[in-house]
């Protein structure tokens, strides 16, 4: 296997874009990659795009040769894959696009990330998000996506003693960090008074413990490492990948209260980049709900299973914290277009690794940690980035 | 969703068969054709078996929102239940105020209406769960 670098970085502004159509939104985000590569569109040798549901969000199927075309790039004739992992599209279409590379394959390979979510209605968008939990047994019920996730935290809350203020510290830490990110959707710093006393979206989760519905693409392009110098002098490389699943429906798994696909995830990827938890000094870990990330601190083996709550609300994930997490915004603040998610993740790492991240910049960057699941934890990705010059 | 597809599931549905492993004895729910625990083995061997019907609440949420479909009945009690047989499931949880509802909290299957299909309405069964011990309250 050969070690594979990220040598370009580009995104769209996140939030409701309704004067951009999908593809603008994919061709946007790739444009500025390849740009920020220093690469021409004709030495790309595939296209990888992670993107959830644009079947029903937009009624169009088939979107990876709709962005290579409208890209200019359907002369090419190029490889160009749509990869489906719900929520974790993008972050899978990245580990897709990493094999590729580090498999001789192909050299330059772009993975994207793209989703446009708010031409339907929030209820609508709603019923789309809660088809990646089981359809049969799950949904049909009457579960919906966010009351998932708000069976995890109430057995969290009573097995571990995670308290309402633990979760709400989450949202309050994520907007904090939004407000320094340019790109995020929400800018605005908001108080725990407020997450606390938000309207019920399904309890105990409220409205400021949910990410938003978002438009919004990503795009990185990737190359084999000895040719990353070429084209920049900070290439980021890839130095671990790690892809786990699990049960489909959250009933089924040994415990809620713990992803097993995220520990066995970020097991792979960390033990293929030969670094440990302790390594790690900032990440974006994904925070679909406040509950979420504290699970997921926990099952990255930054804390103890059961600290992850009172770890966040004592600051220790916060920016210069033990471990800087979602210094972005997370999927709360910097919004949550679903299949472009783990790509806008990748690009926040490679923003610290360069040190280019301005004022929410992590003094010590040296190892970063993406973290990106699918559905209520049935798939997990997590990739180790470090500096490769 | 399709009539097809939610009648293929009614015996689950309505009377909450389950599938057993004639190789090591695992209940699962719903009924699955291969073990995950003895895979090839259990091939052709997985009997089909009757749930008891009650068990106790693991977790719950009240859903404030709902899909369209469900949209009448909000705000209501979603519940992961681990039923006596060892399996869990998630169901509503009906008849149960919410501030009686906790985890630890008994419950039994009940027979009801969970939806109808468009405006004309093919109205689709199944279970939801109702605290043990506890006369519904009259119509
Ligand atoms: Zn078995």
């Amino acid at each position: 296997m050969r070690d594979v670098a990220i040598i370009g970085i580009g995104e769209t502004e996140f939030g409701e874009l309704w004067n951009k159509s999908f593809r603008e939104i994919g061709i946007e985000a790739g444009f500025k990659a390849i740009e920020d590569a220093g690469i021409t569109s004709q030495q790309i040798d595939a296209l990888y795009i992670g993107n959830m549901s644009a079947g029903k969000f937009i009624e169009q199927e088939h979107v990876a040769p709709l962005v290579a075309d409208y890209s200019g790039l359907a002369d090419m004739h190029l490889p160009a894959v749509r990869v489906e992992a719900a929520g974790a599209s993008g972050g899978v279409a990245l580990a897709t696009g990493y094999m590729a590379v580090a498999s001789g394959m192909y050299n330059i390979v772009i993975v994207g990330g793209a989703e446009k979510m708010t031409d339907v209605g929030d209820t609508q968008a709603l019923q789309i998000l809660s088809a990646t939990a089981d359809q049969e047994w799950e949904s049909v019920f009457g579960a919906t996506f966010p009351s998932l996730y708000a069976m995890m935290a109430r057995r969290h809350m009573h097995v571990y003693g995670t308290t309402r203020e633990n979760l709400a510290a989450v949202a309050v830490k994520n907007h904090r960090n939004g407000s320094l990110n340019p790109n995020a959707q929400y800018r605005r710093e908001i108080s725990m008074e407020m997450v606390l006393n938000a309207p019920p979206v399904a309890t105990p989760l409220g409205m400021f413990d949910c990410a938003p519905l978002s438009d919004g693409g990503a795009a990185v392009v990737l190359c084999p490492m000895d040719r990353a110098k070429k084209f920049t002098d900070t290439p980021i490389q890839i130095l671990g990948s790690g892809i786990a699943t699990d049960t489909l429906a959250l009933h089924n798994r040994r415990d809620i209260c713990t992803m097993d696909a995220t520990v066995i995830a970020g097991k792979r990827a960390l033990h293929q980049a030969k670094r440990t938890p302790k390594d790690v000094k900032v990440a974006e870990v994904h925070d679909n709900f406040t509950i979420a990330e504290i699970m997921a601190v926990e099952d990255l083996r930054f804390f103890e299973k059961g600290k992850g709550g009172a770890a966040t609300e004592e600051g220790l994930t916060a920016l210069n914290g033990e471990v800087s997490v979602n210094t972005s915004g997370g999927l709360k603040a910097r919004g949550q277009p679903v299949g472009a998610t783990g790509v806008a993740q990748a690009i926040e790492i490679v923003r610290q690794l360069r040190g280019e991240a301005d004022k929410r910049q992590v003094d010590d960057a040296t190892t970063g940690l993406i973290h990106n699941v699918g559905g209520t934890g049935a798939t997990a990705v997590v990739h180790i980035l470090e500096r490769g010059d | 969703m399709a009539i097809p597809r939610f009648w293929r599931e009614t015996p689950s549905r309505y009377n909450l068969f389950a599938s057993k492993c004639g190789n090591c004895g695992e209940v699962h729910f719903p009924p699955r054709s291969v073990c995950p625990s003895c895979h090839r083995k259990s091939i052709g061997r997985m009997k089909s078996i009757k749930l008891c019907g009650s068990g106790k609440i693991l977790s719950y949420s009240v859903v404030h929102d709902a899909p369209e479909d469900f949209e009448m009945q909000k705000p209501y009690i979603i519940a992961i239940i681990e039923m006596k047989d060892g399996v869990r499931l998630t169901a509503p949880i009906i008849d149960c105020d919410e501030c009686d509802i906790d985890i630890g909290l008994e419950v039994e299957a009940s027979f009801r209406k969970l939806g109808q299909e468009g405006k004309a309405g093919v109205i689709h069964y199944g279970y939801k769960f109702r605290p043990l011990n506890t006369t519904p309250p009259e119509k």
